[in-house]
């Protein structure tokens, strides 16, 4: 299992550095494969993504690339997000609301297409 | 203005967060590229400093939940910190509109996953149940 979870790792991490996200996207749908429940595998991927966007953020502060005042404005507001997020989870229906950001990332991604 | 569409596309994915297990990345990147106007190599990084805070608050909410396995984070972590590295490169190696479009592409991924998996009649992820 270890080294499974090792391999895991390694496949998000590349991504998440690639595309300076999480990874989160890759590890729940392997959790759940690897026998997690879902609620053990998301709240796993966000312990795990800790380690990850640290390395991430110092290896591209190496680089010069990283802006803290932005990182500042975006992730304030989403720390208060992700308590409203995790608490939704444990108790409400929220079909409605993941096609309502699936139609929001397609919104956004035509706008960063065109 | 635009501070202000940054601050609720942030707090946006702060719940994708939380919701999902992700970090939030997929709103926070063309966010920074759109509105403030980022490139998206540096877009990428920053990102990466905004998901931080975002995930660590949110294992702690799902560890008083129960929902966290720390051993298996662990090793999780420590393969995606030998991956890390590669995908920086390649970031930087890529011409910026190139990684664009990918990044893109990424999303509308996403994005039909999370269609698929809420329009499915019996959805059994990420939630235990068919709450989610």
């Amino acid at each position: 299992m270890s080294v499974r979870l090792l391999a895991i790792g390694l496949v998000a991490g590349v991504f998440s550095a690639l595309f300076g996200v999480g990874g989160g996207i890759v590890v729940v749908p392997l959790l759940v494969a690897a026998g997690f429940s879902g609620r053990a595998a998301t709240g796993t991927s966000l312990a795990a993504i800790s380690l990850t966007a640290a390395a991430g953020a110092i290896a591209y502060g190496f680089h010069g690339d990283v802006k803290p005042g932005a990182a500042l404005l975006v992730g304030a507001p989403a720390v208060a997000g992700v308590f409203l997020g995790v608490e939704v989870q444990q108790r409400l229906t929220s079909r409605t609301l993941t096609l309502g950001f699936a139609f929001l990332l397609t919104a956004v991604a035509i706008r960063l297409l065109v | 203005m635009s501070e202000l569409v940054v601050v609720i596309l942030g707090f946006a994915g702060g719940v994708l967060a939380g919701l999902f297990g992700v970090g939030g990345g997929i709103l926070f990147v063309p966010t920074l590229v759109l509105v403030l106007g980022l490139t998206q190599v540096h877009a990428e990084a920053t990102s990466l400093l905004a998901i931080l805070p975002t995930v660590i608050v949110g294992a702690w909410r799902q560890h008083r939940h129960g929902n966290v396995d720390w051993h298996a984070a662990l090793f999780l972590g420590l393969g995606a910190v030998i991956g890390v590295e590669g995908g920086v490169q390649a970031a930087k190696a890529l011409p910026e509109d190139t990684l664009q479009t990918l990044f893109a592409v990424f999303m509308l991924v996403v994005a039909a996953s999370l269609a698929w998996r809420a329009l499915r009649p019996q959805s059994s992820y990420p939630s235990d149940d068919d709450r989610l």
